[in-house]
């Protein structure tokens, strides 16, 4: 039981102060799990998140699990997983839920408008940063033909992503290695 | 796997979407009720396996799916889901999945969601993290992720360009300007994070008196 009230804990504390998101909770982890437990060596860890790293999907909801997992089994993994996920998306839940209970007075309509000028700097400056880490990666040329191709592929003949997803992954592999 | 209503980025009201939605489980309850479950596992299963790179990259990959293919919400609601879940801390595409899924199926549609959202990487990591070590350095598995990202670059790109459309259709090309200009200055080169800015935005909203909704904002900005 304390194994697992332990393991909330680890997860639940870096969840709740990562602003940012996951990427930005994963130090806070490595402090929880490497210096304050000692569940793992440091070299451990870094080869977790390395792999955790070049497979898909949310990268703390994921580490968690594999943490927890090795720490207290199936139920760690689990609690883990719930500490990590689960604070946010109530808090979420419940925000979303009193917004939309007003969502037919004006305020919220125009918090609406006036947050989209900050999601399409935010979503912009993501992009941009996509960019900017292919081309350190694998230098401009690539990035333009694989970027333009989607780009035609996506928008002239309305191919699902992930196709085009599958299709720069194979690239990859056989040109860009 | 096409998709076809590509157009439909906005004027595509939530009552109008909720009446569709009950007018189908009338007509077949039973068998569209499974169905909704089967979609939204496919939903989040695609979008997270698909999303290499982690947390941001998810966010052009679920709207692909949430908005464009299954109309679960509007382009607007996912914007404002975005926004809010980003003020909120913790890791962004399982907020979004749980909350997508919570309003969709409620408490069991958030649950499978989530699952369909971590659980199958979790336990590739679980199985084979010793025997796949091995790859991580190799170039191959390097130029995987390499040739990923321009991919990912240009689907944020267009989520962008639809955000900055749909922005003008509700305050015109000169206010969408402007406060573009001013969110960038405030967030890029004054280094004021995002989440503040948006709780700023919701403070501003919630207290300034609305006595004639015509009246344009000066903003927090």
């Amino acid at each position: 039981m304390t194994t697992l009230w332990h393991i909330f804990l680890a997860f639940f504390i870096p969840g709740i102060l990562g602003y940012g998101g996951g990427p930005a909770s994963i130090p806070l982890i490595e402090n929880e799990v490497v210096d304050h437990y000692h569940w793992m060596s440091v070299t451990t860890f870094s080869n977790v998140l390395a792999f955790g790293n070049s497979l898909p999907g949310p990268i703390a909801p994921e580490l968690a699990g594999y943490i927890g997992y090795h720490v207290g089994g199936v139920a760690g993994s689990l609690m883990a997983m719930f500490a990590t996920i689960a604070p946010s998306l109530l808090l979420l839940i419940v925000l979303l839920r009193l917004l939309y209970t007003f969502k037919d007075s004006p305020k919220v309509k125009w918090l609406t408008l006036l947050i989209r000028p900050i999601i399409v700097v935010m979503l912009g400056m993501m992009a941009w940063n996509f960019f900017a880490t292919a081309n350190q990666g694998s230098g401009w040329l690539p990035m333009v033909l694989i970027g333009a191709g989607a780009f035609i592929l996506m928008q002239r003949f309305r191919i699902h992503p992930a196709f085009i997803i599958a299709g720069a992954l194979l690239i990859g592999a056989l040109f860009m290695g | 796997m096409v998709y076809f209503e590509h157009t439909c980025t906005e004027g595509y009201g939530f009552d109008v979407s909720g009446q569709q939605r009950e007018n189908r489980t009338k007509n077949d309850r039973s068998k569209k009720s499974m169905r909704i479950y089967f979609d939204i596992f496919i939903a989040f299963f695609r979008s997270s396996i698909l999303s290499f790179g982690g947390g941001p990259v998810g966010i052009p990959l679920i709207e692909e799916e949430v908005v464009k293919k299954y109309h679960w919400m509007t382009l607007e609601e996912f914007g404002d889901l975005v926004a809010i879940a980003n003020a909120l801390p913790g890791p962004i595409n399982t907020k979004l999945a749980g909350y997508i899924g919570w309003r969709i199926k409620g408490a069991a549609g958030m649950l499978l969601a989530l699952v369909a959202c971590v659980f199958p990487i979790v336990i590739v990591l679980i199985l084979l993290l010793g025997f796949l070590t091995r790859f991580q350095d190799q170039r191959w598995v390097r130029g995987m992720t390499q040739a990923v990202l321009p991919v990912v670059g240009v689907l944020m790109a267009q989520l962008t360009w639809r955000f900055v459309t749909s922005a003008k259709k509700g305050m015109g090309w000169t206010l969408t300007l402007i406060l573009i200009a001013a969110s960038f200055i405030l967030m890029e080169l004054l280094h004021i994070q995002a989440p503040i800015l948006i709780a700023l935005t919701l403070l501003f909203v919630l207290l300034k008196p609305w006595k004639q909704r015509s009246k344009k904002e000066g903003a927090s900005k």
